[in-house]
């Protein structure tokens, strides 16, 4: 116990040093080290942890080992032979010991946080319940106690538990959100993984897939969109309001012929595909072209000339998805264009 | 006394098809290994030219996919193992004072099998498409129906073909440390590169045969519609990350034990001491080798496994820095007090021990489960197992490479290109995996054929690109290292570095063909170095000279692998084919069984008009 101490008082500096260091480094919605949410600062204190302790071994290891190079380096005409130790019992022991205690310092926080993450909020009334189904390379956010579907982006209201059930419709993916918590891969079949999260506050926060599911891996973002709690009952609302077709109705015909079969609007369409409602106020078209009215890089546009680039050539924008050029022509292409990044909500 | 049989001596190229002769095997290894090592250098080169800047468009994403899938297989099954085989090849039966392998014909036979398994994976790139799953090829991605071309195929065949070489390697290995050992060498005076060959063998042993049936199960689902992995019909697609990762995470320890004797021989030689607590780093192998098929789950902390399984799998984990964290500080304790020379080797060997505890700290770190919820599948885990595998195993090779050439080739490497390859290629590996721990914590995921413009990934990224350039000029340089040394004249001593310790210093460079005239006798831990302090010029015979028995050079490994090759392709593309292939095999199995060899003799006249020869 004495032992132990001694090892906790050494390890303190340490770990105030790292918190420190480590503390807000990169993005708010993207780094994990700059966690955002209960969960995520868990895992962030066990990471704290964890490199204070190798930040030590490694010291000491280097300390000895440039020491003992230097010290000990084969000077110009020495033929001396050095003393054969054998080994050394109450060093051996040591460098047993030690690392053993070491590891008690870090195991008992980790299996407590593993039991703590393993938290089942699924019949919690106060968390909100989201179903998340990858696809290639898509996200699917249901939202059964609201009776609402989305697809990119999941809305959800900070300082509430979210509780999520995931699983596949095709590959593996992995649902991760550096910022606010770990990752769960999404497994086919019948086997739904849970976990939980929680935002401290509103923001758009940055997710991905994480788990190699075909060429489009890379694309396979989403956002988690934090908003108040208010904003959240209006969002609901919102989704579930009648959607308007487009004006023109040669458009609105072409536009039900080919996107809703397999799209759905508000009350509209199909829901295989993504949904398509408040298409306008979305962060990102297909998840990876960047909505900004100042474009500075190559994925980044407004979203009208998103929508267009996607809708005219969506293979070139994300390989092997299942999304096929559509018979239209590029006039109503335009026009569908503007009509969906017109689409907003109002939360 | 008579030859039992004409004696079959070939020459040029046949001689090498044929041979049976361990050290003309281990050089086999060297060359393919080393090749297959090249070409998967080439493909990370590729993929850090793809990552080089955000967006960047260099290669396709399906391109991209199989370049990442096939530098993973290539490196691990086709370039570290094989690497690692040579030295054992090379090194195990001089380091015990035998004339060969238990069974040289088996031998070449692992070679071949392993050869033309990493022919069949690369024939792959032309016709129609490289396997493209990652080098884990989880299903259903890897499954017909999210993978139609004949990629994965490839990987399955390829792997299993090479996966015999490995398995029949080992076993070969095991049974010649158990029982070709000379007389007076117990197995606690075993130098620690044998010990820890002898560990890998039967690593092996018993991890192979998981991959077996992983992929043999794969294979029914692909090529037979078998429903192993297929959800719809009952299968399990979280079996095959249990099967895979239980064959894959000892894979980890057959890799790096080796690498950790070579590192424990290197740094003993050159610090003029006996390696520090002999016993207790055999003990420690044996613990890293036994925690090591206990661990398997902590690579599918993120599947869904529960907190049980997820907290037991992280303790374990954690354990086995424990038997590490011994090895490093014995290494440490090994310099402490000796006098150090920087040949290129030790220079390897001593730039490793940091290096690995660098690797081998951010693996407690991903043990903690959930902060691995975070680490998982981003650029951390690459940074961690590239810090283990190319600073650790790698650097054990080159080690390994520099430290017994003069032994395997009859020349000293020059120890000047030596150095220059060290640093080269360790600031250049340092600065392509340091970087990616923090690119990992800040959000960027592994397997990215892309990534965004803005997120603060691009500086870190061009930085571990210029690394990977460094890490590939240090493999150019060693390559003309090897090529400046060819030209030179074969004059290495028998003992080249003069503090050689262990019995392969006690022989000609390169051994002759039957590597001992008088099997020696062993008289301690640290063979050679004993005699050597007692005053003694050389090792005590342990029998008279007489004739030296030698198993004759066969061309049958070569054909019955040749034989699983054309299998390999029959079963994709044609069954015909692949029943001749397997027609040749057998063919070559049954005149193995019925047409008995019994080699031939060495006379002692011949040995002495002889001498040295390779």
């Amino acid at each position: 116990m004495m032992n132990r101490w001694h090892v906790m008082k050494r390890l303190m500096p340490l770990l105030a040093m790292m918190s420190l260091l480590l503390a807000a480094c990169g993005r708010e919605d993207l780094s994990t080290l700059n966690p955002q949410g209960p969960v995520a600062e868990q895992q962030f204190g066990l990471m704290k942890l964890s490199i204070s302790i190798m930040v030590l071994v490694v010291v000491v290891v280097f300390v000895i080992a440039i020491y003992v190079l230097i010290r000990f380096r084969r000077k110009p005409g020495d033929n001396r032979i050095p003393v054969q130790v054998e080994g050394n019992h109450k060093l051996e022991i040591i460098w047993t010991v030690i690392p053993l205690i070491l590891l008690v310092i870090l195991g008992v926080p980790t299996v407590k946080t593993v039991f703590g993450l393993a938290k089942d909020y699924s019949n919690d009334e106060n968390a909100i319940q989201v179903k998340v189904t990858a696809h290639q390379y898509w996200w699917e956010f249901e939202y059964p106690g609201y009776g609402v579907k989305t697809a990119q982006e999941m809305v959800v209201p900070a300082n509430a538990i979210i509780s999520i059930e995931a699983k596949t419709a095709d590959v593996l993916h992995s649902f991760w959100i550096p910022a606010l918590a770990g990752k769960i891969d999404t497994n086919p079949g019948g086997n739904v993984n849970r976990m939980y999260f929680e935002a401290n506050k509103p923001g758009v926060y940055y997710g991905k897939c994480a788990e190699l599911c075909g060429p489009s891996h890379a694309y396979m973002d989403f956002k988690v969109k934090a908003v108040d709690e208010a904003s959240f009952q209006r969002w609901v609302t919102a989704m579930k309001a009648p959607a308007e077709l487009p004006a023109d109705p040669a458009i609105a015909e072409k536009f039900v012929n080919e996107c809703l079969t397999c799209h759905a609007i508000g009350d509209k369409g199909g829901q295989l595909y993504p949904n398509l409602t408040g298409m306008g106020d979305k962060v990102a078209v297909a998840g990876f072209l960047i909505n900004t009215d100042n474009p500075l890089y190559a994925n980044e546009g407004s979203a009208y000339e998103n929508l267009k680039r996607w809708i005219a050539d969506p293979q070139e924008v994300k390989p092997g998805n299942s999304m096929p050029k559509v018979n239209l022509t590029e006039q109503e292409i335009d026009a569908i264009a503007k009509y969906l990044s017109e689409q907003k909500l109002d939360y | 006394m008579a030859h039992g049989h004409t004696v079959k001596r070939y020459s040029g190229l046949m001689d090498w098809l044929t041979t049976v002769d361990h050290k003309k095997i281990g050089i086999l290894y060297l060359i393919a290994g080393g090749f297959f090592f090249l070409l998967g250098g080439l493909e990370a080169i590729l993929i850090r030219l793809q990552l080089w800047k955000p967006l960047n468009d260099f290669v396709s994403p399906d391109t991209y996919n199989e370049l990442l899938t096939m530098h993973g297989t290539t490196m691990i099954f086709l370039a570290a193992m094989p690497l690692l085989f040579a030295l054992m090849n090379a090194i195990v039966p001089l380091q015990i004072g035998a004339r060969d392998v238990a069974f040289p014909f088996v031998n070449a036979l692992g070679f071949w099998t392993f050869f033309f398994g990493g022919v069949l994976l690369n024939v792959s790139w032309f016709t129609g498409g490289a396997p493209d799953a990652g080098w884990t090829s989880y299903v259903p991605l890897a499954s017909t129906t999210y993978s139609q071309n004949h990629g994965v195929d490839y990987y399955v065949l390829g792997l299993q073909i090479s996966g015999i070489g490995s398995l029949i390697g080992g076993i070969n290995f095991l049974v010649t440390i158990i029982n070709m050992r000379a007389p007076g060498m117990s197995f606690m005076r075993m130098p620690m590169f044998t010990w820890t060959a002898f560990i890998t063998s039967a690593l092996i042993l018993f991890a192979f045969p998981a991959l077996t049936v992983g992929l043999a199960a794969l294979m029914f689902d692909r090529l037979f519609s078998a429903n192993f992995f297929e959800v719809a019909n009952g299968g399990n697609v979280v079996l095959w990350e249990h099967i895979f990762w239980i064959f894959g995470h000892p894979e980890v320890y057959i890799l790096i034990l080796p690498a950790f004797g070579i590192i424990s021989e290197v740094i003993s030689t050159f610090a003029r001491k006996r390696l520090f607590g002999y016993s207790s780093m055999v003990f420690a192998t044996m613990l890293i080798g036994f925690l090591g098929f206990m661990v398997w789950a902590h690579h599918m902390f993120t599947t869904g496994l529960g907190p049980i399984a997820n907290s037991l799998f992280s303790i374990a984990t954690m354990l086995i820095a424990v038997p590490t964290g011994i090895k490093i500080f014995n290494w440490l304790f090994t310099m402490w007090g000796g006098s150090i020379r920087f040949t290129a080797a030790n220079l390897f060997a001593v730039g490793f021990v940091p290096t690995f505890v660098m690797g081998g700290v951010t693996g407690v770190m991903l043990a903690a489960a959930p902060a691995d919820f975070q680490y998982h599948d981003s650029y951390f885990v690459v940074a961690h197992f590239h810090y283990v595998i190319v600073g650790g195993l790698v650097m054990g090779i080159f080690a390994g490479l520099h430290y017994w050439w003069p032994k395997m080739f009859g020349r000293i490497l020059n120890e000047g290109l030596g150095k220059l390859t060290f640093w080269t290629f360790f600031i250049g590996f340092h600065l392509t995996f340091f970087v990616q721990h923090f690119l990992g914590l800040l959000g960027m995921q592994r397997r990215i054929y892309t990534y965004q413009d803005g997120l603060d990934f691009n500086l870190m990224n061009l930085i571990s690109t210029v690394g990977a350039i460094l890490m590939g000029i240090g493999t150019i340089v060693f390559l003309v290292n090897v090529v400046v040394t060819w030209a030179k004249p074969k004059n290495a001593a028998n003992d080249p570095w003069e503090d050689g310790r262990t019995l392969e210093w006690s022989i000609p460079s390169p051994a002759p063909e039957y590597n001992f005239v008088q099997t020696p006798l062993v008289r301690g831990y640290d063979a050679l170095w004993k005699e050597k302090m007692d005053g003694n010029k050389g090792m005590t015979p342990a029998e008279p000279i007489g004739p030296i028995h030698m198993p004759s050079p066969s061309i049958l490994p070569f054909v019955m692998s040749l034989g699983l090759f054309v299998t390999g392709l029959g079963l994709m593309y044609n069954f015909v084919f692949a029943g001749i292939g397997l027609l040749i095999t057998f063919g070559c199995m049954f005149l193995r069984s019925v047409f008995d060899d019994h080699g031939f003799h060495i006379e002692p006249e011949e040995l002495q008009d002889k001498g040295v020869k390779a």
